[in-house]
Order: C-alpha cells, then sequence, then structure tokens
C-alpha cells in the first residue's frame, strides 16, 4: 500500500486565482491554499518562514537582555518580567528558531532531493506543523502569564507545560514524516548509498529527534501531572528547570543542527565540480553529529571530565565524555576535512563556483564547530566552566551557525521552491554580516565565561539577580555588550534576509532556470519552480550525482 | 554562478516497487514511543531509589492488586496474537476472519483498559497528596493512552482493511507492529510498576 496521493490540493486553487472575481476573493483562496496545502515545499516554507520571524524576534529579546546584563544599575526591562524574558529568549532560540529552520528546510528539499512526488504523509506533516505552531503560542502566552519555570502562576505554568508537549508533539509528526520519506520515498535507482548529503542529514536529525524529543515529552508529563495536582516530587514550578532545562542547551541541541551541516557537505562538491570524494565517510561524519542525541537520551546538559593525577576520575569520566563532546567534534571535522578534499581535488576542474549559498553553509558549519568546541570545553571540569555563560556563548553559536545555514539552504533551492534566485550582489554581504552577527553574539560570552559570568537556564529570581550581576567580573560589561551587538547584528541580517526572500517570492527579481547553481542531484533535473507533484516523470538514478555527467560530460550517468 | 541552460534528460525509471510506507511509519512511532516510555521508566526508577534510599517505603500504602496487572499483561499479548492473525489472513483474502481476528483485538484492547480502570478503582492511589500518585498516573496513564491509540488504529486498520483493500496487507501489518510495541511497553511497565514496585 502507499500513501502517496495524488495531491488534493493538485488542482490548486490558486491556479484559479486568474479567475476570482475579486482581488479579496483570490486573497482568502490563495490564502487557504497556503493552510490547508499538502505540498512539502510549502509547509517546509511554512516552517522556515515561523522560524525566521521568531529567530528576528529572539535576537531582539537578546538586545533587550544583553543592555540588561550589561551594567548592574542600569535597569531597564521589568524586574519581576527578567525571569520570563529570559526563558522566552532560550525557548526563542531552540524551539522556536533552530528547530523549526532546519526541520523546515528538511520537509520542503528532502523529497525534492528524492525523487518523490510528496513528502510521506503530507497531511500528518501540515498537521505537525499546526501542532508545533499552537504549542508555541501557548508557551509564549503562559511565558505573558507570568508561567514558565519559576512563574508564580500555576495555571500559567501547566499552560507552559501543555504548550512544550504540544511543541514536542506537532514536531515528532513532522520528524516521523521527513524520516519514513528518506527511507520509504526514493526514485528507482536511489540506494542509501546514493542519497543526497543533505537528504541523509535530514533523516539523521529527524531520527535523532525522534529519539530525543520523546524523553522531554515524558519528563513534561511527570512535570506538568506533579506541577498540576501535588508538586510533591519534582521542586515545584522552579524545579522544571533541573528536569528539562538540559532541552535549551548544548550539548542536547547540536542535533538541530544537523541540516546545516548536511547543508555544507551538499555544497562543496557544487561549488568545486567535483564528485563527493569518500561519501561513507561524509555519512559516518553526519551520523557522528547525531551522536548528541544521546544527550537528551540520558537527559543531562554537561557530563563532564575531570584529569586527576591517578587518572582514576579521568577513566571513569572519559566515556560518556567523549560520547558528549568528542564524536560529535569529531564527525563535524570528519565533514569539513571532507570538504577541503573535495576542494583540493576539485581545483583543476576550473575556477569554483563561489556563491552565496556556499558562503552562507561554510560560514555557518565554522560557527556550528565553533559550538561544538565549545561544547567539548565546556565539559572539561578543570576549566570550571560549568554554571557560566560559556554555555549559552556555544548554544549561540550553534543556534546562529544553523540558521546562516539554512538561509544557505533558502538561497540554494529557492529555484526549485518558487522559481527565483535571490539578488547575489546583495545576498552575499548579509553572509559577512551573519558571520560578524554570531561571533560578536558568541565570542564574548565565552571570554565572560571563563572571567566567571552566571549562566545557564534561571529558575528564580535568585537565578536572575546572579546572571545580571557583574560587579565581580572583571570587564564584564564589555562582553556583555559586545554580545548583544552581536544580537543586534544578526537581527539586521535575519531581517534583511527575509526582506529579500519576500521581494523575490512576491515576484520580483530574476527568474531561474532549471539549475541555476550547477547541481548535481536529481532535483536540478525538474523545473524552475517544481512543480507541484515535483517531477513530470520519477527519474532512475543511477549514481549519487546523476547530473554530474551530464553537465560535465552531457550523458547521462 | 552559472546561468548557462542545459538539457538534463535523465532516462524514465520503471515502475516503483512497493515502498511498505506506513509499516515504516509505524515502526518510527513506535522508536519514539519506546524512547517515551524509557524515559519515563527511568525517572520512575531514580525517583524510587531516592524514597528507598532515605529509608521511605515505595510504594507508600498500597496493595497492587497484581491478579489484574498480571492478566492485563497476557491480555495484551495475546491480542498480539490475533493482529497477527488478522495479517495471515488479509494476506489470503479471507475478510471473514480478518474481520474476527480485528474485532477481537478490539475487544481484547477494551478488556485491557478496562482491567487498567479496575486497578485505579481498587487502588484509589490519592494524587495530591501523595508522592507516589504522581507516578503512578503518569506511567500507566501514558500506557493507556498508547492502548487507546491502538484501539483506534484497529478500527482504522479493520475500515481499511475490510473497506475493498484486504489485498494489501501493509495497514495489518504495521498495526500488528503497534501492538507487538504496545505488549513490549506493557511488559516493561509491569515489571518495574506492578512487580518490582
Amino acid at each position: 500500500m502507499t500513501t502517496i496521493d495524488i495531491r488534493p490540493d493538485a488542482a490548486d486553487p490558486a491556479a484559479d486565482d486568474a479567475h476570482s472575481e475579486s482581488a479579496v476573493a483570490s486573497f482568502f483562496v490563495g490564502t487557504a491554499a497556503w493552510v490547508t496545502t499538502t505540498d512539502h515545499k510549502r509547509i517546509g516554507r511554512l516552517y522556515v518562514g515561523s522560524g525566521l520571524l521568531a529567530l528576528l524576534a529572539t535576537t531582539v529579546l537578546g538586545v533587550l537582555l544583553g543592555l540588561e546584563r550589561s551594567d548592574d544599575a542600569n535597569a531597564l526591562l521589568n524586574a519581576d518580567a527578567l525571569l520570563q524574558m529570559f526563558q522566552a529568549y532560550r525557548v526563542g532560540l531552540v524551539f522556536a528558531a533552530v528547530i523549526p529552520l532546519g526541520l523546515g528546510l528538511s520537509i520542503a528539499v528532502a523529497p525534492l532531493q528524492l525523487g518523490a512526488r510528496s513528502i510521506a504523509f503530507p497531511r500528518l506533516a501540515l498537521t505537525g506543523f499546526y501542532g508545533w505552531l499552537g504549542g508555541l503560542v501557548l508557551t509564549m502566552a503562559a511565558l505573558g502569564r507570568n508561567g514558565g519555570i519559576g512563574g508564580g502562576d500555576d495555571q500559567a505554568v501547566d499552560l507552559f507545560l501543555a504548550g512544550h508537549g504540544l511543541m514536542i508533539i506537532g514536531l515528532l509528526v513532522s520528524a516521523g514524516c521527513v524520516a519514513t520519506s528518506v527511507l520509504t520515498t526514493r526514485a528507482p535507482g536511489m540506494t542509501m548509498r546514493r542519497v543526497p548529503m543533505f537528504a541523509w542529514s535530514a533523516l539523521v536529525g529527524a531520527l535523532a529527534m525522534l529519539l530525543a524529543l520523546p524523553v522531554l515529552f515524558g519528563a513534561i508529563v511527570y512535570l506538568f501531572l506533579d506541577h498540576r495536582y501535588a508538586q510533591l516530587n519534582f521542586g515545584g514550578s522552579e524545579g522544571i528547570a533541573t528536569w528539562i532545562g538540559w532541552a535549551f542547551s548544548i550539548p542536547a541541541i547540536v542535533v538541530y543542527a544537523l541540516p546545516a551541516v548536511g547543508m555544507a557537505a551538499e555544497m562543496f562538491p557544487v561549488t568545486f565540480r567535483q564528485r563527493q570524494p569518500m561519501r561513507g565517510v561524509a555519512f559516518a561524519g553526519i551520523a557522528l553529529v547525531g551522536v548528541t542525541a544521546l544527550a537528551a537520551t540520558t537527559q543531562q546538559s554537561v557530563l563532564g571530565v575531570t584529569f586527576d593525577t591517578d587518572g582514576t576520575t579521568f577513566i571513569k569520566d572519559v566515556v560518556p565524555f567523549i560520547l558528549f563532546a568528542g564524536l560529535p567534534l569529531l564527525g563535524l571535522a570528519m565533514v569539513l576535512g571532507l570538504g577541503l578534499l573535495t576542494a583540493k581535488q576539485g581545483m583543476g576542474n576550473g575556477k569554483p563556483r563561489i556563491s552565496s549559498p556556499f558562503v552562507f553553509s561554510l560560514l555557518g558549519l565554522k560557527m556550528i564547530a565553533v559550538g561544538l568546541i565549545g561544547n567539548f570545553l565546556y565539559g572539561i571540569t578543570d576549566l570550571e566552566l560549568i554554571g557560566t555563560v560559556f554555555e549559552e556563548g556555544a548554544t549561540l553559536f550553534v543556534v546562529y551557525g544553523t540558521a546562516l545555514g539554512v538561509m544557505g539552504g533558502i538561497l540554494f533551492w529557492a529555484p526549485k521552491l518558487w522559481g527565483r534566485v535571490l539578488p547575489e550582489k546583495q545576498v552575499l554581504p548579509l553572509a559577512m554580516l551573519g558571520l560578524v552577527g554570531t561571533l560578536l553574539a558568541g565570542a564574548p560570552l565565552y571570554v565572560a565565561g571563563f572571567l566567571d559570568q552566571v549562566g545557564g537556564v534561571p529558575a528564580n529570581d535568585t537565578d536572575v539577580a546572579a546572571m545580571l550581576s557583574i560587579g565581580d567580573v572583571t570587564s564584564g560589561s564589555l562582553w556583555n555588550i559586545l554580545s548583544l551587538a552581536g544580537h543586534g547584528v544578526m537581527a539586521v541580517t535575519v531581517l534583511a534576509f527575509a526582506g529579500l526572500m519576500l521581494r523575490t517570492f512576491t515576484g520580483d527579481g530574476d527568474t531561474a532556470d532549471e539549475n541555476p547553481f550547477g547541481g548535481y542531484t536529481i532535483e536540478w533535473s525538474t523545473s524552475s519552480p517544481a512543480p507541484a507533484d515535483n517531477y513530470e516523470q520519477v527519474v532512475a538514478v543511477t549514481s549519487p550525482e546523476p547530473l554530474f555527467e551530464t553537465a560535465n560530460e552531457g550523458s547521462p550517468s | 554562478m552559472n546561468t548557462s541552460t542545459a538539457v538534463f534528460e535523465l532516462p524514465p525509471a520503471p515502475v516503483a516497487a512497493p515502498r511498505r510506507q506506513l509499516l515504516v511509519g509505524t515502526a518510527l512511532a513506535c522508536t519514539a514511543a519506546t524512547m517515551l516510555m524509557g524515559g519515563m521508566l527511568a525517572i520512575w526508577v531514580l525517583l524510587r531509589e531516592r524514597v528507598v534510599d532515605s529509608g521511605g517505603r515505595f510504594p507508600a500504602d498500597y496493595v497492587i492488586p497484581e491478579v489484574a496487572s498480571n492478566v492485563m499483561l497476557m491480555t495484551i499479548w495475546a491480542l498480539c496474537i490475533f493482529a497477527q492473525w488478522a495479517v495471515y489472513s488479509g494476506s489470503r483474502g479471507d475478510r471473514a476472519h480478518t474481520g474476527l481476528a480485528l474485532a477481537v483485538t478490539a475487544l481484547l484492547a477494551i478488556a485491557f483498559i478496562n482491567a487498567q480502570a479496575f486497578i485505579y478503582a481498587d487502588m484509589a492511589v490519592e494524587i495530591r497528596t501523595d508522592y507516589y500518585g504522581v507516578l503512578f498516573y503518569a506511567v500507566t496513564g501514558t500506557m493507556l493512552a498508547i492502548v487507546v491509540a491502538g484501539l483506534l488504529y484497529t478500527t482504522v486498520a479493520a475500515f481499511r482493511a475490510l473497506g475493498g483493500r484486504l489485498q494489501e496487507a501493509e495497514v495489518l501489518s504495521a498495526h500488528a507492529l503497534y501492538w507487538y510495541f504496545a505488549a513490549a511497553a506493557y511488559s516493561a511497565v509491569w515489571f518495574v510498576v506492578y512487580v518490582t514496585k
């Protein structure tokens, strides 16, 4: 049996726009087509668009909190709201921004790369989006009503937990659709060894989410029942941070960066006109990054290692430390190393096609690598970084790096998603701006972490006061001001990128031909934009880069 | 950027092979649900250890009706046999036996829910004043939700299999897989909650 039908909106109501009698009717018809769509390209864009908006809001929140942290005597914000604002910032970074951005790009692109006519269970994927969105709205509403971790309003705390539960269910459903698609809807001839790098990273990321998020959901079930009825076992509202705080931090959030890692791996062969060397090693590298899912399944935010003289503690700690911090870093190094090898091998194939998607994804990968190095250092207990803002710096590197990678993905596949290419001259500076924003936002917090500035997910007003107190931190004000400037630059980057995207989306800009970036995977064999069912006819795949020979030798592989 | 236009002509593919999409999707859902139950039982064991280490009794003052919990274990494994029977008869186009097997599957699922309700009524665990209440209702309630979801799955499978797609037995296979998972999950719950307590 197959559940891939001809899409019910194949006879797209939007196609009848020309026949609509009025602009209002046309608007409603178009809106209805979007909100009820089962086209994976649209569902993915709904996720990515919402994720970009949320990222923008979160960066603004980062600026406000940075202002508050920059000076002890400077109280800009209502002190009673700071606890909730810190949590909104964390929820925004992880559940509102980095997860939907990565997952949305996977939903929009992976089925195209697989040669599928649709994502598996398209209605379920859309339901997942609404579940996530509804949960996010409930969560933010709860924070606005003095809910959240350590919140004073019991009902709002319950709502915060329920909202998180709904978000998780939605994300799980959508991740399940992505994983099922990669496993079952590949074009004939596309074995798992021939799956494109991005689709592979989408699979690993989705599987990691399917392993990690249910554990969080289970903890939330306990917390909800305990907080609503008893408040005996889990420390009331303040105890929530102990049980789910790991979900808003490294290393658990690294699994959500996987699509950005896959995006970078996808771009090296395209840029340097070279087949991907050692595909198996590249697959293994991406999979190793997914090992951070162990952090979630063990519900740990850090598993440190101590370098003691007799080695007893070290030997006991080193295995979990390597699993949490070592293997993901090794995986990313493998991806980056193979990228450099591809570049070296491709130097003889003519001038590299350096494009904005490549620049975005490469910078994003490097920023994620800096975050993973931070994750590694954070676990070395001798450095005494645990409980400092160093963790927030690493989290920011991973989140903003992922955002840059996803922006690269949007630029790369924009021709297939809405038939336009974004202007290179306007987009390329944004990549540099994003790099500056990420470095400014994250690196100063690394320094402040070494200076013992308190960080983490606050559970009460005392924690907030400790986080705001920089009086005993040498030059603490400077590092916080730099970090808030980074948030500001990132906000400008996201705003400008969204503006450019919207402009081309509404019809401005250059229309794209079938393969403007010279891609080698099969999605570049269909028209731009891709039709409702992706392909006029399902193509057969005989190599990992089926268009490589066509582009370079003039005949199909 | 390369803006040159090239014509890409890939050979048309042969007819796609059956993909077993529903089976894979169900397997992934079962994996996620396994992580859910595993995580919840891990928290249960952790909190139980804390209570016992501090000299407390776990569970405080409740007598667990072991007959009912044991019968639930037998019921859910027996249910798997009937779900597999539905797969067997469905793949042979035997509509009567498929319908009968699915009906018995649903009946046993209802019996399981009934037994769980009996345990709730018999134990009368207090949730507001007792540390054990939250843990007990969270774990058994989640298990109950899994069985209710299975009952819905049985209903959907019955409609799809008996509504003209009997030869396409994938929905029945996926349905049976779900019940195998539910039986394994309850076995873990039974051991942790009702046996080791």
